[in-house]
């Protein structure tokens, strides 16, 4: 299952990839699909910084996660580099841990 | 070259979530050789982890992935490539390459372009490898790891925010609404209709 997973997401982000090298560079002239393929990025890693800190299988939880997503918004905000960031955020969640 | 050491630390925890979700040391390493796009990487291993199902795994990460489809369109008109060379142009075609590429003075576009993509591919297996084959021996949690990977996700979405803020709160919120009604994995799709509004618009 993972297998077919990795060979089919490996697949579909290649077939992106080598379509955007081999299609005319008018394809951009069309404003909806620019626009669509700038947007839906933010969408997506919204909803996957969501699910990943507070997502707990079907609940919504609020734990150590929190603190790192904190952490890393401040050194993102103070334009921290990205290093600098996760490692933050990773210390933060676990010191949070340690001390409960 | 501080470049090269944040893709480390961000491949190495790539190694060690791709373990915690269940991929075998060669199945996180074949994901990095072979997918090669960090945040579509992040959301397959987090969507299986979390339990979800192959098709919701791959249709997000595959997604996420189309934005790599935009940069190549920009990249091909500064880069030259064909043949074996496009195929390999095709596989590093990144933020990270094309960030640089775009950003480097005219005419060092392609070195820009060839010295980050393949820095950041080598540096980004070894250290897939790294996370991997350490995984069994750290705990998740206990270093904070999944902490780290939502702020890696938020860090890749700031630059973003300036411009498309409306857009990414709508996904948060459907996001929200859809974890407890929806399998894993669903959700990030589910926000994907986000950027209807935007589009409809105009």
């Amino acid at each position: 299952m993972i297998w077919t997973a990795v060979l089919l997401t490996a697949a579909g982000c290649f077939g992106f990839k080598m379509a955007g090298w081999t299609v005319p560079s008018s394809v951009l002239e069309r404003p909806l699909l620019r626009r669509g393929a700038t947007l839906l990025p933010a969408a997506l890693l919204s909803a996957l910084v969501m699910t990943q800190v507070f997502g707990e299988g079907r609940a919504l939880v609020l734990d150590a996660r929190l603190v790192s997503l904190v952490v890393g918004a401040l050194c993102f905000w103070r334009r921290l580099p990205f290093l600098v960031a996760l490692v933050a955020a990773a210390a933060a969640a676990a010191l949070v841990r340690a001390l409960a | 070259m501080s470049l090269g050491v944040a893709v480390g630390l961000y491949g190495t925890s790539f190694g060690a979530a791709a373990s915690a979700a269940g991929f075998s040391v060669l199945q996180a390493c074949a994901t990095s050789l072979l997918v090669f796009t960090g945040a579509s990487q992040f959301a397959l291993v987090g969507v299986l982890g979390a339990g979800g199902s192959v098709a919701a795994g791959v249709a997000s990460s595959v997604l996420l992935g189309g934005r790599n489809g935009l940069y190549a369109v920009l990249l091909a008109e500064v880069v030259p490539a064909r043949g074996a060379r496009r195929v390999a142009a095709a596989q590093i075609t990144i933020d990270e390459s094309t960030a640089v590429a775009t950003t480097s003075p005219e005419g060092l576009e392609p070195v820009g372009f060839w010295w980050t993509g393949l820095t950041v591919y080598v540096m980004w297996n070894l250290s897939t490898l790294v996370g991997a084959a350490s995984a069994s021996a750290i705990d998740p949690q206990a270093v904070g790891l999944d902490g780290a990977v939502g702020a890696a996700f938020l860090g890749l979405l700031w630059p973003r925010l300036r411009e498309a803020w409306p857009v990414a709160l709508g996904g948060a919120v459907l996001a929200l609404v859809a974890i407890p009604l929806t399998p894993a994995g669903v959700p990030v799709l589910v926000a994907g209709l986000a950027v209807l509004p935007a589009l409809v618009r105009r």
